[in-house]
């Protein structure tokens, strides 16, 4: 298998059209981080028709909420958290924010895999339980809004070489269906 | 009557935040490696390749395992002729907890209020502390911080007799895969059977706590166990959820006398992160 390198943002859709599930990435560039309080944020800013702290258009998310940085350390751990819990929220950002991709673990709802045919974004697995060994593809971090949420803020990544599998690519082909039938030895 | 002040149990649990955050302990490992041989998809192999390199980074670099460094649950055996002095063992293990996440870089991931204010208290406290009176002078204390994603996978059933040896099984495998990717499998299944609804419930939490892949002494629950290894690893999940052949590393039963009208089950499930660190006092 071949792994494909990705610059981010990307520069054009044709990039994630281009993905299948079951590819392994790297990818190099920027990444947000957002969990579920900063969510609820932009939601509650979208639905208001204001401004979001971030510029989302072409960028990837990443649900992650890291431990504190050891001084001079660019990052501490930062493994991926359970994206389920952003699949109430995940449809209205993509369709609002131009956002191309988003970064978790586990299986994602219907809805959000219909938003991501919809809106052409990507879903990929990062190692859940593997955050000292992602933190290594880190270069850079930095708090970019709501620091008052501790592990929650939204942090502003530099990664070179970030690892990831794509979970579901943007016709909605998942590997948590296919990957675990191929694999399923029983009826149940 | 052995004296032990706060103090010392304090500074202890620092340490033992310290060992549980940073050093996958050696059972997990050994489950984890040998786990590649049983591994028949090459992606999944390499995720628990790259679960095997995380641990190695971590304790060469002194950082965190896995960034959920959990909620502190410690399990703490306390001899009838220890005597705690300058306060209670909570407000003991709690100094002990909020001083070991701040000094060793841990993220604090505890609200104060479930549902209304949901403000990060900032400390990691507090800390659930399960207490259980033995014999002696040693105070035992074990800490096996629990991941948010994987705990919340938990489930309970409150079985009826007659459902038996099946009725367990289908319920601990259906629970299994209905988690999916969530918990970050390969999982070690901690379940609960028999006791009330809450006995069953902290059983099976209980259960994690044992080292990995030790069998119950009940010969009957250790095939049991077996049994429901076999049932979870046929089910596809896999590491991540993504496929594969190994979707839990152990399954460890606990169980507790019941009701003539009841059989509860209680599943709690670990992530392949499993820490736990313990010691003396």
């Amino acid at each position: 298998m071949t792994v494909k390198n990705i610059s981010l943002p990307v520069s054009d859709r044709k990039i994630i059209a281009d993905l299948s599930a079951g590819d392994e990435v790297l990818l190099s560039g920027i990444i947000y981080t957002g969990r579920d309080a900063a969510h609820k944020r932009i939601v509650a800013l979208i639905s208001a028709n204001e401004k979001l702290p971030v510029d989302l258009n072409g960028q990837f998310i990443y649900y992650a909420g890291p431990t504190p940085a050891r001084p001079g350390a660019p990052s501490g751990s930062i493994g991926p958290t359970t994206s389920g819990r952003m699949d109430r929220y995940a449809p209205i950002v993509m369709e609002r924010t131009g956002l191309c991709g988003m970064i978790g673990k586990g299986e994602r709802s219907r809805e959000v895999i219909d938003a991501m045919i919809r809106f052409g974004c990507v879903y990929l697995a990062a190692i859940g339980g593997a955050g000292a060994l992602i933190a290594q593809s880190v270069v850079k971090s930095e708090c970019v809004a709501y620091e008052e949420l501790g592990p929650e803020a939204i942090y502003k990544l530099t990664v070179e070489n970030f690892p990831a599998i794509v979970a579901i690519d943007s016709k909605g082909n998942s590997l948590f269906e296919s990957g675990v039938m191929r694999w399923r030895k029983n009826s149940a | 009557m052995k004296r032990i002040s706060v103090q010392t149990i304090a500074d202890a649990v620092v340490d033992l935040c310290r060992r549980a955050a940073y050093d996958l302990p050696v059972d997990v490992h050994d489950a984890l490696a040998a786990s590649l041989d049983k591994e028949e998809s090459p992606t999944a192999r390499s995720i628990i390749r790259a679960c095997l390199d995380n641990a190695a980074i971590a304790k060469e670099k002194q950082m965190a395992i896995c960034q959920d460094t959990g909620f502190a649950v410690y399990l703490v055996e306390l001899g009838l002729d220890v005597q705690i002095e300058g306060g209670t063992l909570q407000q003991a293990i709690d100094a002990g907890t909020e001083r070991g996440w701040r000094e060793c870089y841990l993220r604090s991931s505890i609200v104060n209020d479930p549902l209304f204010d949901r403000i990060n208290t900032k400390t990691n406290t507090p800390a659930i502390v399960h207490i259980e009176q033995v014999q002696g002078d040693s105070l035992v204390i074990h800490l096996a911080p629990k991941g948010g994603g994987s705990e919340n996978m938990s489930a309970v059933s409150m079985l009826k007799p007659s459902d038996g040896v099946e009725g367990v099984i289908k319920f601990v495998t259906d629970s299994v895969i209905r988690a999916g990717g969530n918990p970050c499998p390969p999982v070690i299944v901690g379940v609960g059977i028999g006791g009330t609804f809450e006995k069953c419930a902290f059983l099976a939490k209980k259960a994690l706590f044992r080292k990995t892949g030790a069998p119950s002494h009940d010969l009957r629950y250790a095939n049991l166990e077996q049994q429901i290894l076999a049932s979870v690893n046929q089910s596809g999940i896999g590491p991540q959820g993504l496929g594969g052949t190994v979707t839990a590393l152990a399954v460890h039963i606990e169980t507790h006398p019941c009701h003539i009208a009841s059989m509860p089950v209680a599943v709690n499930l670990n992530c392949h992160a499993a820490r736990h660190a313990s010691m003396t006092l």
